[in-house]
């Protein structure tokens, strides 16, 4: 009797856990599906997961911010020409709030020598779209720097609880699903080097709109306080902090803003680079370096913006040259032949050649 | 908290551990402070207006029951000296003292639910009758909050304290069981209306953990969220587009609109209740059933015995028997039969009885002429049935349809469409506006919508209408396989594999077909704005 009882105990036990094993198994499974790739099309989604992939994650040099980043600055061309070991961790309107969790989520994983910010969000004190909140959040490794990330990114209309299970949030694309959405079940494509988002297409800026008249100029409480404590982060770690504005014309940056900037910069006697006024250093031509007509650069622009702030790098603040190093090398060679390989492809996507572009 | 929110499931689930991980008797007191908990998160205010109810309820039942302890002890201990008239007068003095009680505590009651929800209605419509009369300033509306479920709760508590002074229930001594009583909170939004009598028998006792017990809530549970989520809010957006400019989407869409918001009511309601009864059967307390597949009602009359159950037998209850038993319409009757004969001095008591309660279910559906109009239209169609009845039985005879599946089809059908028709004065902001809405059905033509791509303009794409369908047709399926008795029962008669299986579809169905989350706006249960 007793016997019979046990077995009957142990048949329930093994049931309960198979079922339960089926159910965590399916929801799993059925998670990864429904998660967007980002493999296709906006694949700047991609790019803040990337970053964990890297097998050396020792770099000197990281760049935080939106798109005024990762689709100006090549680090490619960084290794190329200073051997600068450098990485992109930008995302698409990624709020000052989000760059300094991404900040001390990199600090997780290695102390940078130099981090630059761009400051156009500075515009931003609150998340203005769940999408891009997507974007910049769901590719971080759940850290407390990622839930201090979504508190501090989530839309009203936002449940943290659909970060910690996507599917919460996917459950509708049962509907619309790709070929991508299986090819990508378990493995993402690569689709930025080192986080820089390439594109060699061409289109001129031309008649650039200017800024709107805006109520108040001041930059918002809340962006000057993620300002702050980026800044003493970088302090606390003994990591050189550097302000840029990227040469982007559109949207418009403010001389009030600038002004806001340029003296923060000096209070804190920190170095602040407005792109926008350098492009007679550093050559941008505004008919050539750019694809969507002033937003952002192409890979000439991004280049030649890239060999620019290499040499103040190297020069002013001493960043190593690592080539040399074999490991770095192998990665970098890889790293060139998968830059150039997609070159190549978008030139014959584009129908263009390398001298249609501004190099 | 909505019952479809994260944070009520959490809030579920803590409570579940909480329940079974008590002693037993602690369970009720848990309950009472998880109650209180629910509906303050709501607006604190709430428990003002369900404190107050209590606080009177209470105090009214207790005084109630004392008198009849005193009467009885009383009788008892003077049964010798007292002469049989002596006896009845004092009955009848002490009755007189229970009945201002009970008065004093359903005007209370009944008082703040009145003053609450129809305050602004009566000062519309004599800002309506001043204006006709060209005379003085509009008077001005007043900010009071509405308390989520407030007719629900006033409803308990007057069943409640009429059943004590009825004597079919003695007063509960500890007040804190009353206030469970009229705040559990799975049924404090919208129901069932419980009885005391029914409800206290579990509600207070001790509930030692029972998995099968906690999994059959839980599958109940579950298929009320697949109606509310896959069915009911799935549906809505097109409810509000339809509904929200009848000028616009008039004609053959009226006729749409009317069908959604049949479904949409339907899997709303029974969705919410399913839940409602899911959660109290997972802590072992019953609840009553609120519906009985009212849809395949053959008349309105079978129709209102099946559908929102609770509040049907409340108003039969505490209206209906009250009022037609009452000595004015005795009076009434007797004047009626010596005037009018006996057949229409017959129906005098019961139709002006049942008048009253169609208006006042009318009225307690909402602050508003559409409800009082449409709870009238309930009322005028069911005294024609019941004129017609003598002939419908002779043309019965005559065609030998009684029994015929066909003619039962017709008859299912025939009520569907007139109690879609009748929900149309819910959906519209006034009464004009409702029938020249349903007019426009006859009169503008439109019928090309059906086939010209004009639905999938009203926020549902054609992936919707396929899950609305596929899952409509799924609850219409249940409902037929209820006839032969208790589907959960039948699913557990087969194999586990079997079982956990159709469960486990059931609940992916709900996960990737429910309309939640960005993108859906997360809808109250249409039941709690009552």
């Amino acid at each position: 009797m007793i016997r019979m009882k046990e077995t009957k105990r142990t048949r329930s036990l093994i049931t309960f856990f198979l079922s339960a094993l089926i159910v965590l198994l399916t929801l799993w499974l059925l998670q990864r599906l429904l998660v967007p790739k980002y493999a296709a099309d906006v694949v700047e989604g991609a790019l803040v997961a990337e970053y964990y992939q890297e097998e050396n994650k020792d770099f000197d040099v990281i760049f935080v911010g939106d798109c005024e980043v990762y689709e100006n600055f090549s680090p490619v061309t960084l290794w190329e020409e200073y051997g600068i070991h450098s990485y992109i961790r930008g995302s698409a309107q990624q709020y000052i709030w989000q760059s300094y969790y991404l900040l001390e989520d990199t600090l997780r994983y290695h102390t940078p020598q130099v981090v630059i910010f761009n400051v156009q969000s500075m515009q931003f004190s609150q998340a203005q779209n769940e999408a891009y909140n997507r974007m910049t959040l769901e590719g971080m490794e759940w850290s407390g720097s990622k839930v201090k990330s979504i508190l501090a990114s989530m839309t009203e209309e936002e449940q943290f609880l659909d970060y910690v299970f996507p599917i919460l949030r996917y459950h509708t694309r049962w509907s619309e699903l790709t070929g991508d959405d299986v090819r990508y079940l378990f493995q993402s494509r690569p689709v930025s080097h080192n986080g820089y988002y390439m594109r060699v297409d061409v289109k001129p800026a031309e008649n650039v709109p200017g800024g709107q008249i805006l109520a108040d100029y001041s930059f918002g409480e809340r962006a000057w306080d993620y300002l702050e404590r980026m800044v003493q982060l970088c302090q606390a770690h003994d990591i050189q902090l550097i302000l840029i504005k990227a040469p982007s014309l559109y949207p418009y940056w403010y001389p009030e803003w600038e002004a806001q900037i340029e003296d923060f910069a000096r209070e804190r006697d920190l170095p602040y680079l407005n792109f926008l006024e350098l492009t007679e250093e550093t050559g941008i031509d505004y008919s050539t370096d750019t694809y969507d007509a002033g937003l952002h650069m192409n890979l000439s622009g991004a280049e030649k913006l890239s060999d620019y702030m290499g040499k103040i790098l190297r020069e002013e603040y001493g960043v190593p040259d690592r080539r040399g190093d074999p490991q770095l090398d192998r990665i970098w060679a890889d790293n060139l032949a998968a830059y150039e390989a997609e070159q190549q492809a978008q030139y014959e996507c584009y129908g263009m050649t390398p001298q249609q572009e501004g190099g | 908290m909505l019952f479809t929110s994260y944070e009520f499931l959490g809030f579920l689930v803590v409570l579940f551990i909480l329940y079974y991980a008590l002693p037993s008797r602690a369970q009720w007191p848990l309950l009472l402070a998880a109650s209180y908990l629910f509906y303050g998160c709501a607006d604190p205010s709430y428990l003002l207006y369900i404190l107050a109810t209590t606080g009177t309820t209470y105090g009214a039942a207790r005084f109630i029951q004392k008198n009849a302890d005193r009467q009885r002890a009383y009788l008892k201990a003077h049964k010798q000296a007292l002469s049989r008239e002596e006896q009845q007068a004092y009955k009848a003095r002490q009755k007189a003292i229970r009945r201002r009680w009970l008065v004093g505590g359903l005007l209370i009651g009944l008082g703040n639910l009145a003053v609450v929800k129809y305050t602004n209605f009566v000062i519309s419509n004599l800002n309506g009758i001043l204006s006709a009369l060209g005379q003085g300033e509009p008077l001005s509306f007043v900010t009071l909050a509405m308390p989520m479920g407030i007719s629900f709760y006033t409803f308990q508590a007057v069943g409640y304290l009429v059943d004590v002074y009825r004597g079919t229930v003695t007063a509960e001594k500890n007040p804190f069981r009353v206030a469970l009583f009229l705040a559990f909170f799975p049924q404090l939004v919208q129901g069932p209306i419980s009885r005391y009598g029914e409800l206290s028998q579990t509600l207070y006792a001790p509930h030692p953990f029972s998995a099968r017990r906690v999994a059959r809530g839980l599958q109940r549970m579950l298929w009320g969220y697949f109606k509310k989520l896959v069915i009911a809010d799935r549906l809505l957006p097109a409810i509000l587009v339809l509904t929200g400019d009848s000028a616009a989407y008039s004609g053959a869409y009226v006729l749409v609109g009317m069908f959604f918001y049949t479904v949409n009511l339907y899997a709303d309601f029974t969705g919410g209740i399913d839940i409602t009864i899911g959660i109290a059967e997972a802590m072992g307390i019953t609840l009553p059933e609120n519906f009985h597949r009212p849809y395949f009602s053959k008349s309105l009359k079978e129709y209102w015995r099946r559908w929102h159950m609770t509040m049907s037998f409340w108003f039969r209850d505490y209206v209906f028997y009250p009022v037609s038993t009452s000595s004015f319409m005795w009076k009434l009757t007797k004047f009626c039969r010596s005037r009018l004969g006996s057949q229409v001095g017959r129906r005098v008591p019961v139709y002006l009885s049942s008048f009253l309660v169609w208006l006042a279910t009318g009225v307690w559906h909402g602050a508003s002429w559409n409800f009082i109009v449409w709870g009238l239209g309930n009322f005028a169609i069911l005294m024609i049935s019941e004129e017609l009845e003598p002939l419908y039985a002779r043309f019965h005879r005559r065609f030998y349809v009684d029994g015929a599946l066909w003619y039962k089809v017709f008859q299912v059908g025939r009520t569907f469409l007139l109690v879609s028709a009748l929900k149309l004065f819910d959906c519209y902001a006034c009464v004009g506006e409702t029938f020249r809405a349903f007019g426009s059905i006859f009169t503008a033509g439109n019928w090309h919508i059906f086939w010209d791509g004009s639905l999938l303009g009203l926020g549902l794409t054609l992936t919707d209408y396929g899950v609305l369908a596929a899952s409509t047709l799924l609850v219409v399926c249940v409902s037929l396989a209820q006839r032969a008795g208790s589907v959960r029962d039948a699913i557990h008669s087969r194999p586990y594999p079997v079982r956990f299986a159709l469960w486990y579809a059931l609940f992916l169905a709900v996960l990737l077909m429910g309309a939640y989350g960005i993108g859906y706006d997360a809808s109250q249960f249409i039941y709690n704005r009552f």
